[in-house]
Formats: C-alpha cells, sequence, structure tokens
C-alpha cells in the first residue's frame, strides 16, 4: 500500500475565483476612463470622406460641431440639412450658435474653440462656403474638417 | 483571544462589478476624431484693396461644379496635383520665369535659405462636391508636408515629424502653408 495516500476522493480542487472581482474591476476602470458618451443624437446623415494628412482632434471640450448632411428621416426629403446640438438649424442661427458655445466656455479657454465641421462626402460646396463664411463674419476661425484616415493598401 | 470578525460575503461583487463593466462596454465609443484643420482669414476689410501677387507667383487651382480641375488655365489631375504643386512650390535656383520669384532669408537653425513667394489659390464652385474639396485639401497638405520633409531630411537628417518643436517652428517659417481660399462668388449653384 502506498504510504502517501490521497486524502479524500479525486475531486479536482475549485479553481480560485477571489481574484475575479479585481480583474473585473480593472476592466471596468478602463472602460470608465476611455468611455465618451454621446451627446447629441445625429439627426443627418454624415458618411466623413476619407483624406490621408490628418491629425487627431484633440481637447475633445474645446470642440463644437456642426454636422451637415441629408435628414436621417426619410419623410423629411433629401435636401441638405444643418444640425446644430440637437436640432435642425440654418446658415443664420450659427452666430447665435457659437456665441451659445462660448458663453458656455471657461474665460481663458473662448479663443481655443474650434468648430468641427462633419459633413457627408457627397454635400455640395455650397452650403459649406456659407457656413465657413458666418464663421468668419462672428470670428470662429479654427475650423476643421472632419475626415476619415484613409486606409493605405499595401 | 479577540472574537474574529465575521468576514464579509464577497461572492456578489464580482456580480456586480460584471454589471457595470457591461454598461460601460455598451456605452463605449472607441472611434476618434479626425480631421484636417484649417484656419480661416478674417473678413476682408473693405476699406482695403485686396493684395496684389504677380501672375508667376500664384497658382490658381479651381474646382468646378462636375470637380472638375482647372489648374492655372489648363485642365489638371488629382492625381499629378501634388506634384505639381511641390514643383510650383519648391524655390527654383537660378531664378526662372516659369516659376515663383525666390528670395533669400536668413533662419534661425537653418541657416540662410531659398524661400518661394509662391501661393496657391484655390476656388471652388458652389457645385463642387465635398469630397472632391477635402481631396485637393489633402492633396495640397501633402504637398507641403512632402517639401518639409525633404528641407529637414536636407538640414537636420531627420523626417520632419521626428525633429523637435524648435526645428519644426524652423521648417515652418522656410515653409509655410501658403494655401489662399478665393473669396467666393456665387457660381455653378446647381
Amino acid at each position: 500500500m502506498s504510504r502517501f495516500k490521497k486524502k479524500g476522493g479525486k475531486s479536482t480542487p475549485g479553481i480560485s475565483t477571489a481574484s475575479l472581482p479585481d480583474i473585473i474591476f480593472m476592466l471596468l476602470f478602463f472602460f470608465m476612463v476611455t468611455t465618451v458618451m454621446r451627446e447629441t443624437e445625429l439627426l443627418v446623415k454624415v458618411a466623413s470622406p476619407e483624406a490621408k494628412e490628418v491629425q487627431k482632434l484633440e481637447k475633445k471640450s474645446l470642440v463644437s460641431f456642426i454636422y451637415v448632411g441629408e435628414p436621417v428621416q426619410s419623410k423629411l426629403g433629401t435636401n441638405t440639412r444643418i444640425q446644430l446640438n440637437d436640432a435642425y438649424g440654418s446658415v443664420d442661427v450659427i452666430p447665435e450658435f457659437i456665441a451659445k458655445e462660448r458663453e458656455a466656455r471657461d474665460e481663458a479657454d473662448r479663443k481655443f474653440l474650434i468648430t468641427s465641421l462633419k459633413v457627408d462626402r457627397d454635400t455640395k460646396m455650397g452650403i459649406v462656403t456659407d457656413i465657413k463664411q458666418k464663421l468668419r463674419k462672428v470670428g470662429a476661425f479654427k475650423i476643421n474638417y472632419s475626415v476619415q484616415q484613409e486606409q493605405e493598401i499595401k | 483571544m479577540a472574537a474574529k470578525t465575521p468576514e464579509l460575503n464577497a461572492s456578489s461583487m464580482a456580480d456586480i462589478a460584471f454589471l457595470l463593466l457591461i454598461f460601460f462596454l455598451v456605452t463605449t465609443t472607441m472611434d476618434v476624431d479626425t480631421g484636417i484643420g484649417r484656419k480661416l482669414p478674417p473678413p476682408p476689410d473693405p476699406t482695403q484693396d485686396p493684395p496684389d501677387f504677380k501672375t508667376r507667383n500664384v497658382m490658381n487651382v479651381l474646382i468646378n461644379k462636375s470637380d472638375r480641375l482647372l489648374i492655372n488655365g489648363r485642365s489638371g489631375n488629382l492625381s499629378t496635383l501634388k506634384e505639381d504643386v511641390k514643383e510650383f512650390m519648391t524655390p527654383h535656383v537660378p531664378d526662372d520665369v516659369n516659376f515663383p520669384e525666390i528670395y533669400q532669408e536668413e533662419i534661425e537653425l537653418l541657416g540662410t535659405v531659398y524661400r518661394s513667394k509662391g501661393l496657391i489659390s484655390l476656388k471652388n464652385s458652389r457645385g463642387t462636391s465635398y469630397e472632391m474639396y477635402i481631396s485637393v485639401q489633402d492633396k495640397l497638405a501633402q504637398a507641403f508636408n512632402e517639401l518639409k520633409d525633404d528641407l529637414s531630411l536636407k538640414k537636420f537628417g531627420k523626417k520632419y515629424s521626428d525633429i523637435n518643436e524648435d526645428q519644426k517652428k524652423a521648417i515652418g517659417s522656410a515653409i509655410p502653408s501658403r494655401v489662399s481660399e478665393a473669396e467666393p462668388d456665387n457660381i455653378g449653384s446647381k
């Protein structure tokens, strides 16, 4: 008979799950930190064009967005519309919109505000030019054309 | 012996954490916003005449309503635009009448360099598609970046993206991105 007889049956010892909460918490914190909640619901379809020389848009808090494209709801037709925050707007409302965006920021940050134009690729330049002229008038000179990084085929 | 404090049952901790984890997983959007940054010029001063440029110093790039290019009066091609711009903006020594004027300037870290008085004038009609406009802007940016890379390699032996801030500034002042967008007029609206 063996000297080293196993105590008990042949049941495998259970894996300790004590570290499971820690692992989960680690993942949780990662996602909490990286999460950006979508503030506005898109009312227009925006398929960004592609380009090679793109820069990352940093300091999200200093960016205000103007969306331009076809309405998502097809009953509103296919005419290009402008979305400012949560509602459809027009070119004439842009000065007001920029003024509100400025008001919402700290005094020191106001001159660093960037206006990001998220424009659908099939939009005609006419409306974009109108927006740019309005932005020039109210002194919002820093703009950013939102584009996707082109995938290089090798 | 002191009485043992009863241990807290932590088995539900994992469940709670899982719940939160799934919530954040669902709400997370990982996309990074990328784009082409530009600075708009201030509105034109009506009391001042627009500055004059010699014809040889200006490269006119026009995009019409059917997305065709016109470069200095001749029809152009998007695939050759970058090379055209690069050739145009490179200072040609000695002075060549077919290219912009050149002048010498002393720039810190670089020494005396030739600079071009060239300027790209970009104009689009109202009917131009946004995609085409971005493509042209992208090509122009590529051309200027490659010129910067070339100068940087020549002066510092490194690419523009690898040099330090002071050197970047020096290169930037030697090759400014001279792209001017013409004042729009209402042509080709349909």
